[in-house]
């Protein structure tokens, strides 16, 4: 299953589910909610920490925690959503 | 004249809600703490229409009502507690055009509690940059409030916002999202057992034991006892309110907020390439650090040298004019040295949060934390631990307090612990007055001012201790907890001239009055414990006298006799002399021993101390280096302050922890003992073994 994680630089996807245990409300608060869509714009060396914007917010998260979020990768040439 | 009322700024981080703030109340504004706990709390006065007053409070910034640390807390503290003195007749919502979204989710979460709120949207010089139109009288109407339209930066749309605070009474009070819609079942549980309270308020009150445990429920008492949800089932209700939320303002944005994407010029992502670029990010960060370094060092040397001669002088003229006796001792040998160690500082201290309140208003620091992160974690810390660790170059114990926004337990801990190993201002006059004394003045590849190296150096030992003492705990400290991290990426703004200078202000202002009082109470202790001492002290013209009977010495040198003698049997001597045994195997005489310890107390007392001690008793009045440079060691003849018992003070100075009240913080910020008490006794020892160390080998 796709996750932000997985996001190469300039891809985007849609949100598609967390865990509520895992992932902390703060990033919920801050437009990380399912259905919306993240982009990611940069990372820092050794892809962490991953810099993404959602829901028109920017902001910077761990690998770790991206890796906890579930996503649609949204291929650039057709913009239908493919399953990874 | 009507009554004062309260008004309560709040927002997101990054929304300039400092700004608006210090627009609406100028310079009429006072800053101090919460009682009982450091967050810094912001009040002004601002003048409405008619001689009408209002009380303003500047919240901390929060992006919603559930609190995750100490400073969030604050806010819905106040909002739930109808009896605080503070607590707001209405609210002001600030919020930035490009993050409507977002900020409004806090706006609908105030709004809810009942209090009439009014909705202020910053920075709308952007909108035509931004390509953004707004509905402004539409938005209005489905959020059923009153918006202000504000530019901070062109001070536009205040004149309307003072009007709609004046007139808050006309707000509506509706609530934008029903409580109950979160879980129907579950708070109809609610309403039956506590009838007579408002929904929203108890259900925040219930959630906050989630995220944090401190919330005082007096007012609302036995809710707390409401548990009939786990906690994972209340985070999962907690993230069903966020949704529904989310679900009201894209509904209510999606007929009034229109981005033209296509036509909007982002300066952003280019800026972003450079400064967070995989290399050159680095190298930039790094000339940063330089470019402050280089201030603080170097431009702010000449005010001080001007500061440091101007009191000499003072002094002097101190002693000619005034009625010889003790009180004009007290002025010209207590007091004035003791002021000129206070102001001296202030440059420094002026340039140090004139570049740190730049590098947090330009929203470049979020960069630096983004760069950081990963390196920091490797040695146990956060990205956001460079913040406390730059800030720290000014004074630990704001460092200390910036630690709060680190999420993980143990990362804010080890930040906390090693902050005070950063070349903090009040080491700086010690490090600048003994290098003077002990390094040379020379210039490495004729460029480089040998000095300065050392001074540098200095900075980097610092540095590399707080690095090396965080890698060693991530290993020791055995403490599980949670990691998440997540930062928001604010835009770059070009700062505002005004906000930095009210910073620089404030915060000098803080120091002085703050720091100098300890500093100024020590100068006058010693200055009466070194100009007054038991039995021998009060006979000792008498006795020089008898010594030199056989072989006449001048009046002048008598004189200088009877001082050093009278010094030396003074209260202050005889302390000096009883722990000398401990320092001597630094290098150190007693005079130093005596700094030494007052140092304990604030380490910038430190220079204060010596001139003090040396300008007792020594009529040329002279500058503290002068003095300082003239001490010879009793036993060999040779300055005191040579290459070897320097590099042992600046090596204790280094790793010392001699600031009661960077301990009195940590304290209050670990709520134990155990922390700071730890501190105390390993960095002392530390200090002790390197100065020793250093003092056997240099010899």
């Amino acid at each position: 299953m796709a996750t932000i994680a997985s996001l190469k630089q300039g891809q985007r996807g849609i949100i598609k589910e967390f865990s509520v245990d895992t992932v902390p409300l703060k990033l919920l608060e801050m437009g990380c909610l399912p259905g919306n869509e993240v982009a990611l714009v940069q990372t820092a060396p050794f892809q962490d920490p991953m810099y993404l914007t959602v829901n028109g917010s920017h902001l910077a998260v761990r690998k770790e925690t991206a890796a906890q979020i579930q996503i649609e990768i949204i291929t650039e040439q057709t913009g239908s959503l493919e399953r990874n | 004249m009507a009554k004062q009322f309260n008004v309560a700024l709040i927002g997101n981080p990054n929304t300039g809600k400092t700004s608006v703030f210090n627009r609406l109340t100028g310079l009429n504004q006072q800053v101090g703490n919460y009682p009982g706990i450091t967050v810094e709390k912001k009040q002004g006065i601002c003048r409405l229409e008619r001689g009408v007053k209002a009380h303003v409070l500047d919240l901390p910034g929060t992006y919603s009502l559930n609190a995750s640390s100490l400073d969030e807390n604050v806010v819905i503290e106040l909002l739930l507690n109808k009896n605080d003195k503070d607590f707001p007749d209405v609210a002001v919502v600030v919020s930035d055009i490009e993050n409507l979204k977002r900020n409004l989710l806090l706006f609908t979460q105030i709004k809810d509690l009942g209090i009439p709120t009014i909705l202020v949207i910053n920075m709308a010089d952007r909108m035509k940059r931004k390509a953004i139109t707004l509905d402004i009288k539409a938005l209005e109407k489905s959020l059923e409030t009153k918006i202000a339209l504000i530019s901070s930066r062109e001070n536009e749309g205040f004149e309307e916002l003072k009007d709609l605070i004046a007139n808050y009474k006309n707000l509506s009070v509706t609530p934008c999202l029903n409580a109950s819609s979160i879980a129907p079942e579950y708070f109809d549980r609610l309403r039956k057992t506590f009838p007579n309270q408002d929904l929203y308020k108890l259900w925040l009150v219930i959630t906050q034991d989630v995220n944090f445990g401190k919330l005082d429920r007096n007012e609302l008492k036995g809710v707390a006892s409401f548990k009939t949800e786990s906690i994972s089932n209340l985070k999962r209700l907690q993230q069903k309110e966020t949704i529904k939320r989310y679900q009201f303002i894209n509904q209510v944005l999606k007929q009034t907020l229109i981005v033209d994407k296509a036509s909007a010029k982002d300066f952003r992502s280019v800026l972003d390439r450079v400064l967070m670029h995989k290399f050159w990010g680095y190298v930039i960060f790094l000339g940063v650090l330089l470019l402050i370094f280089q201030a603080i060092f170097d431009w702010s040397s000449y005010p001080m040298d001007f500061i440091d001669s101007t009191f000499a002088s003072l002094g002097e003229w101190a002693k000619n004019t005034l009625p010889a006796g003790d009180f004009t001792n007290l002025i010209a040998e207590g007091i004035i040295p003791g002021l000129g160690g206070i102001i001296i500082f202030i440059p420094q201290i002026a340039f140090l949060f004139f570049f740190i309140s730049i590098l947090e208003e330009s929203g470049y620091m979020s960069r630096v934390v983004f760069l950081m992160d990963r390196v920091m974690r490797r040695f146990g810390l956060s990205g956001k631990s460079v913040v406390p660790l730059i800030a720290g170059t000014a004074c630990a114990i704001p460092a200390i307090m910036a630690t709060r926004n680190i999420e993980n337990w143990k990362e804010r801990l080890i930040t906390i612990l090693v902050t005070p190993f950063t070349t903090c201002s009040a080491r700086l006059p010690v490090y600048l007055i003994i290098i003077a004394l002990v390094i040379p003045e020379q210039r490495v590849l004729g460029i480089f001012s040998l000095q300065a190296l050392t001074l540098m150096f200095m900075y980097l030992l610092g540095f590399g201790a707080a690095i090396i003492s965080a890698w060693m705990l991530d290993k020791v400290l055995q403490i599980r907890s949670k990691t998440f991290f997540v930062i928001e990426m604010p835009n770059y703004k070009l700062p505002l001239f005004k906000n930095v200078g009210i910073t620089v202000v404030e915060k000098t202002k803080s120091f002085v009055l703050g720091a100098g009082k300890i500093i100024l109470a020590i100068s006058i202790i010693l200055w009466v414990l070194a100009s007054y001492g038991p039995g021998d002290f009060n006979n000792a013209q008498a006795i020089i006298q008898q010594q030199n009977l056989e072989t006449p010495i001048s009046q002048n040198e008598l004189e200088t006799e009877i001082a050093a003698f009278k010094l030396e049997h003074s209260y202050i001597g005889h302390a000096g002399k009883f722990i000398e045994p401990a320092v001597k195997p630094l290098g150190y005489d007693w005079k130093i021993g005596i700094a030494l310890i007052s140092s304990f107390a604030a380490r910038e007392v430190f220079v204060g101390t010596l001139a003090t001690i040396y300008s007792v008793g020594n009529d040329d009045v002279e500058t503290i280096k002068n003095r300082m440079a003239a001490e010879t060691n009793v036993k060999t003849g040779k300055p005191l302050f040579n290459f070897a018992s320097g590099v042992s003070l600046l090596l204790f100075y280094a790793f010392a922890m001699q600031c009661m009240s960077t301990l009195a913080v940590v304290k209050r910020e670990t709520n134990s003992w155990k922390w700071p008490m730890w501190q105390l006794i390993i960095m002392t020892a530390i200090a002790y073994i390197t100065a020793l160390g250093a003092y056997q080998w240099f010899k």
